[in-house]
């Protein structure tokens, strides 16, 4: 018997694993009134009835949200209840236009005008408008302004920005799939990191999908299936069922060292993106926090955390942590994240520009209030500081300075402290790379962050989801960079670890241990796939595949070599 | 009416917080008319949106004006708002 009703879609696998479950359809833009604009009298009773719901909708989120946060809502809701704004959409009411119409029109007219202001810091306010304008347009048609997950689901969005993704009950989210975006997307390494299934790029997936209906999707081969008939169904439940048992069997050994058969140890760590995180990653085998990012401080909030805020943060992750060691990273932002009280202009090469370090050493005092709280917090645990965007020993060597400021100040005024943690740079531009042997003694270790290498090596924007293809992050010319970065760290006695993507991908992962990377560091999802390969694969032949990736020309080679190479 | 005039003094000038906590004192006054003018621009002290439209500058000199029930008193308490730093 042929389902009528099964449609098949292709995108691209952005977060591995198969998940089957009720779509949720998240369409924030403003929709379409469902019926024809009724007499004015009813549209603006519609209009303050949505008003009421979209208040009370923002009283919620207030009562719920970090007090960091809770300033930009409720400036949301004084402009939901903006008197011009109202008179506004009651104008285009008189002239014929439904509630939700006349509202959002009214929030475009008001962003608008912000957007054309002088004053950068006022132009962002243009996007507060048009999200407060598309949440009273949906409170008005009778839709949540908010994602919000009430039923295990299958979310399907045109694409998820990451102020939507806040306060998701992840427990609830069994996949995600998007219209647009590639596998760098903000949305891609979101579900990576939450180790939920995820396509992205599949381009007609909103048109064809309907409230309810039961999505299946596989993120390891980007398919997308529709209403999958009871045979197909049967085969992506079957793959869940897999992956659950190989995930429990990876388990096996979590939390101790991964060693390969031949005793080479390599240390597995997971990436952090707050502290709450870190307890859980332990918990999925790592073995520490190779890469606690500390942005989360930082944006989404009209003026930057305090020493207090940010100590009792690292402290609390230390704290998670048990003794083992977590790795902190400092602030690695630049213009094109949400930080409108930095000030910064607009920039026309954004990743080229004034970000991460470079930020920090131009604004000293935000730098030395990080440094001070990150020394502090260094007496709760095992702490370990990383610097962002190295170019060279000259931002390394002002970067030392700063920390070594913080320190005599601290030790002067006898506050506790750790005067020595273990200090490391990330190495994701190409000049550093290629003097590693410069700055090995400077450092304790290295942490190649592959992301942003290939990024630059390659000359690929990796948010860009054309150039997908291009971004290799196999390409000899990354491994070859990566090789001469280990040769230099073992001459000079130090470690080297890799916290990008590649670190948890298994192909990746063989890779690195072959080219003699000391600790690969990645979400907490991808430990159990990695450590197998570690305990599968004898260092030397991991060693022989690497020698042979460095010679080939093409990505396509290596993956070819390495795949060969992956346990059965 | 009654009116003041009156320089800006707080660093970011009539941003998102600033103007947020000035609405907030306006709607103390329920009865009352107010208005701020910044050269021939005019804002509704009711309306978060249109006090930002004004993109005031810190120094910026502003004219502060209210009508009808409580004037005087919104006046004064809105004018020590305003010209106070606004929380910065």
């Amino acid at each position: 018997m042929v389902w009528v009703s099964e449609s098949a879609l292709r995108g691209v696998g952005a977060a591995a694993g198969a998940a089957l479950g009720p779509a949720l359809i998240w369409r924030p833009e403003a929709p379409a009134p469902a019926a024809p604009a009724g007499p004015p009298a009813a549209e603006e009773a519609r209009l303050r009835r949505g008003i009421t719901a979209a208040e009370a909708e923002l009283d919620a989120l207030i009562a719920a949200a970090p007090a960091e946060a809770r300033e930009m809502l409720q400036a949301q809701r004084l402009m939901l209840a903006d008197p011009e704004l109202i008179g506004l959409a009651a104008a285009g009411i008189a002239a014929g236009q439904a509630a939700e119409v006349a509202a959002a029109a009214a929030a475009a007219e008001f962003a608008a005008t912000l957007a054309a202001l002088p004053d950068p810091y006022l132009r962002e306010r243009a996007a507060d408008v048009r999200d407060a304008g598309r949440r009273l347009a949906a409170a008005i048609a009778g839709h949540s302004g908010n994602l919000r997950l009430v039923h295990p689901c299958v979310v399907v969005a045109r694409d998820l920005a990451p102020a939507e993704t806040v306060g998701l009950d992840r427990r609830l989210l069994l996949g995600i799939v998007t219209e647009q975006g590639g596998p760098t997307a903000h949305t891609s390494i979101l579900a990576r990191s939450w180790g939920i299934p995820a396509v992205v790029a599949a381009a007609g997936v909103l048109d064809r999908s309907e409230p309810g209906v039961t999505v299946a999707l596989d993120g390891t081969t980007g398919e997308v299936v529709l209403d999958p008939a009871p045979a197909t169904a049967a085969r992506f439940a079957e793959r869940i069922r897999a992956q659950q048992a190989e995930a429990a069997a990876g388990m096996v050994g979590a939390g101790a060292a991964a060693i390969t058969p031949d005793g080479r140890r390599v240390e597995l760590a997971a990436n952090a993106g707050h502290p709450d995180e870190v307890a859980p990653a332990l918990g999925r085998g790592a073995e520490g926090i190779g890469l606690l990012r500390s942005e989360f401080l930082f944006m989404g909030r009209p003026a930057p955390p305090d020493e207090e805020e940010q100590y009792a943060a690292y402290r609390a992750a230390l704290a998670a942590a048990g003794g083992r060691r977590v790795i902190i990273r400092t602030l690695d932002i630049g213009g094109d994240k949400d930080v409108p009280y930095l000030g910064l202009p607009p920039e026309p090469n954004p990743f080229l520009g004034v970000r991460a370090l470079r930020l920090c050493l131009r604004r000293p005092d935000l730098f030395r209030t990080q440094l001070r709280a990150l020394l502090r917090a260094g007496v709760h645990g095992k702490l370990a500081v990383m610097f962002p965007m190295v170019g060279g020993l000259a931002d390394l060597g002002a970067a030392r300075a700063a920390l070594a400021a913080a320190r005599d100040e601290l030790a002067a005024a006898g506050v506790p402290h750790d005067p020595a943690p273990e200090l490391g740079m990330m190495v994701e531009i190409p000049s550093a790379a290629l003097l590693a042997a410069h700055l090995a003694p400077e450092v304790d270790f290295f942490s190649i962050g592959t992301n942003d290498l290939v990024q630059y090596t390659l000359a690929v924007d990796r948010g860009n989801p054309e150039l997908a293809p291009l971004y290799e992050p196999y390409h000899p010319a990354v491994l070859q960079l990566v090789a001469g970065v280990v040769q230099a760290a073992d001459a000079a006695g130090k470690w080297v670890g890799v916290c990008g993507e590649l670190a948890g991908d298994p192909v990746g992962a063989l890779l690195l241990l072959g080219l003699g990377v000391h600790e690969l560091s990645m979400a907490p999802g991808a430990l159990p796939a990695v450590r197998r390969v570690v305990l599968a694969t004898p260092y030397g032949e991991a060693a022989a595949v690497a020698r042979q990736a460095l010679a080939c020309a093409t990505a396509a080679a290596v993956l070819a070599l390495a795949r060969a190479a992956l346990p059965k | 009416m009654v009116e003041r005039v009156l320089t800006l003094r707080n660093q970011s000038g009539l941003h998102a917080r600033p103007a947020a906590l000035f609405v907030q004192a306006v709607q103390r006054f329920p009865g009352t008319e107010v208005t701020v003018v910044k050269g021939e621009q005019k804002a509704n002290g009711r309306s978060l949106l249109s006090l930002l439209a004004l993109g005031a500058e810190q120094g910026t000199t502003l004219t502060l004006r209210c009508t009808g029930p409580q004037a005087q008193e919104a006046l004064d308490a809105l004018g020590a708002v305003l010209a106070g730093g606004l929380g910065e």
